[in-house]
């Protein structure tokens, strides 16, 4: 597997480690808990007895998690070659038939490339296909190319999809059955390979549709998803030296969101709201959140940690959060001039 | 086998095709517009898939060991309409609500709107893709039902439709029949100046289909094309090329130029319906 850090060395003098701009980078900080796949080892349980479950993948097989699931059921396990049209189209078709596809890419070629496809034979239709996509948001330093930063926003605004962006390798195992029991399509954004486990020591479940606080703090409220749920929690750590005191509400499904949970948070006087996405500033969970609390005539001071809305640099992912701000360090740093 | 053959005073192919040209002129005449040049010209097809080929229940249009029928070009929903009308599926009284607020039978076909209707085209070469998902889970389900899948030659333009035809050959797909109209007329003008697309049956052959070329207003040529391609024996998919005339069976609009989205005056689509009918006379 490869890894954001390469070690290079020349002959008896050790160079310092390079940071690289590799597609495939960990996401996991060193020493960090994980569990290996978690997406595909838990695709695989529930085919064990669902059987209308078939995978279906372009040349993303093993980038995606899915070759787990491919080697436990070769005969359920569909590559359509490196062509995301053709994927999400014939999704549908089996679908239609009566199956539950789990399909699987990229975040980008599925969101950019195979819109319209989705949009049309999955979404209008109504199909119950369920998409899983790696490298969402900035989790590849490869460039534009591979990084999804707009991937929650596009799928958000096509009617009939359920939107999910979990935090974890636990919250990850329990969205399988969650996805799979729906009727209807949903988009999942993937982390995949070794995935950090976060959620277990804060006794969460996962609920479609549901918004859970994970930790309370009467100064600042973080609303988030994803990765950022996980940035998050760390910030909440460090900032307790600063006598900060961070409550943290992880949002894992941004549509359908949960507003009433959300409202009822941000309604706590007193409270910095801060919402942390791993996704562009524009149409995420950010912009979510604002509409939702103004139409609800709540009017916390607000802040807003995502992606600025230009072309992501490549480079090495711990560079590159720590430049565009959802850092854990960047974070804090942030929460501080914002009290 | 149709139930239509087996009775002998039961109306001819040829009777089915005429009908569903008038069917569609009818519902021309109810927006006074339409793509009804296109619905003329496959009308003879439609006839045949669905008075000859496919297997299907009026009374249940999805009835499980049903063929499939996947119109990608959504354009030419006034003439599945005309073909559904025809076979029962959509009562003839619905007819008058083509293209009307609240009709079950809007410009474009969408699944989610029509009984009969299998997919949300529109939007163009998105038919193919779905029928090879569709072509295998029939197969996951051990069903000899058959996927029709009828597609317009300027689709062939758009990449999707090549990547399904691998697809289809690389998966064997014996149960996918697929009809390309040849009409050589898209949006912009004839489609053979706007993206060369021959030899066709040599680079779809080559793609690993069983192809037939065939003059797709020859009803006896049709239902030969579609008899072999159910007896095919070889494990391809089989595509049917239908060279058509757009117009088909009103003289005044297959003379007529540019004729993609046609332009028919209020006054001639009563003429048209008397063309049709002497035509059939004739």
């Amino acid at each position: 597997m490869k890894t954001a850090n390469n070690t290079m060395t020349t002959g008896s003098a050790e160079k310092p480690r390079l940071t690289t701009s590799a597609m495939i980078a960990s996401i996991a900080a060193e020493g960090q808990r994980t569990k290996p796949a978690p997406f595909g080892n838990a695709l695989v349980e529930l085919a064990r007895e669902r059987h209308d479950i078939v995978g279906m993948t372009a040349d993303l097989g093993k980038y995606t998690d899915l070759h787990v699931f491919a080697k436990e059921f070769p005969d359920r396990y569909y590559q359509m070659g490196m062509a995301e049209q053709l994927l999400f189209g014939a999704a549908s078709g089996i679908a239609a038939e009566g199956f539950t596809p789990f399909v699987t890419t990229y975040a980008v070629f599925a969101a950019r490339r195979a819109y319209d496809f989705i949009h049309q034979t999955i979404a209008e239709e109504d199909r119950n296909v369920k998409i899983a996509c790696a490298l969402p948001g900035l989790t590849s330093g490869y460039g534009p190319s591979h990084q999804a930063a707009e991937d929650l926003a596009l799928f958000r605004a096509m009617p009939n999809m359920t939107v999910i962006d979990p935090c974890d390798a636990l919250e990850i195992e329990q969205a399988v059955p969650a996805m799979a029991s729906h009727q209807g399509p949903v988009y999942m954004r993937l982390l995949r390979g070794q995935v950090p486990l976060v959620l277990d020591e804060y006794g969460y479940k996962f609920e479609l549709g549901k918004a859970k606080l994970l930790r309370d703090g009467a100064d600042v409220l973080f609303v988030s998803s994803g990765l950022l749920t996980m940035r998050a929690l760390e910030a909440a750590r460090q900032l307790e030296a600063d006598k900060i005191r961070a409550a943290v509400l992880h949002v894992p499904t941004i549509k359908p969101l949960d507003t009433e949970a959300i409202v009822e948070a941000c309604r706590k006087p007193g409270r910095l709201v801060v919402v942390a996405e791993n996704h562009t500033v524009i149409g995420g969970l950010g912009e979510a959140v604002a509409s939702a609390l103004m139409r609800a005539r709540v009017h916390p001071a607000f802040q807003h940690i995502g992606l600025p809305d230009e072309f992501l640099a490549a480079g090495a992912l711990p560079t590159l959060h720590d430049r565009y701000g959802i850092s854990t360090e960047a974070i804090c740093t942030a929460v501080k001039s914002w009290r | 086998m149709t139930r239509a053959e087996l009775r002998t005073n039961e109306p001819t192919i040829a009777d089915r095709a005429y009908r569903i040209r008038r069917n569609a002129l009818r519902m021309g005449e109810v927006q006074g517009q339409g793509y009804i040049a296109q619905a003329l010209d496959i009308a003879d097809v439609l006839a045949v898939a669905y008075f000859h080929a496919m297997r299907y229940r009026p009374e249940d249009p999805a009835w499980e060991e049903r063929d499939r029928f996947l119109l990608s070009n959504g354009h030419y929903a006034i003439a599945l309409y005309a073909a559904l009308i025809e076979a029962g599926i959509v009562p003839e009284a619905e007819l008058e609500t083509y293209g009307s607020d609240e009709s079950r039978l809007p410009m474009s076909g969408m699944a989610s709107y029509t009984p009969g209707m299998e997919m949300s085209g529109g939007s163009l070469g998105l038919g193919l893709s779905i029928a090879v998902g569709m072509c295998l889970g029939l197969k996951r389900k051990g069903s000899d039902s058959r996927v029709f899948t009828l597609f317009s030659d300027g689709e062939l333009d758009e990449g999707s439709k090549w990547e399904a035809m691998m697809s289809a050959a690389h998966y064997g797909l014996d149960n996918l029949v697929a009809i390309v109209d040849v009409n050589n007329q898209q949006a912009d003008g004839p489609s053979k100046q706007m993206m060369g697309f021959e030899p066709l049956a040599d680079k779809i052959r080559a793609f690993g289909w069983f192809v037939q070329r065939i003059d797709g207003n020859d009803l006896d040529a049709v239902v030969a094309a579609f008899d072999a391609a159910k007896n095919h024996e070889g494990a391809r998919p089989r595509m049917i090329i239908a060279d058509t005339l757009m117009g088909k069976g009103v003289p005044f609009l297959e003379r007529r130029e540019r004729n993609h989205f046609m332009r028919v005056d209020q006054h001639e689509w009563q003429l048209a319906l008397q063309a049709l009918e002497h035509g059939r006379r004739a």
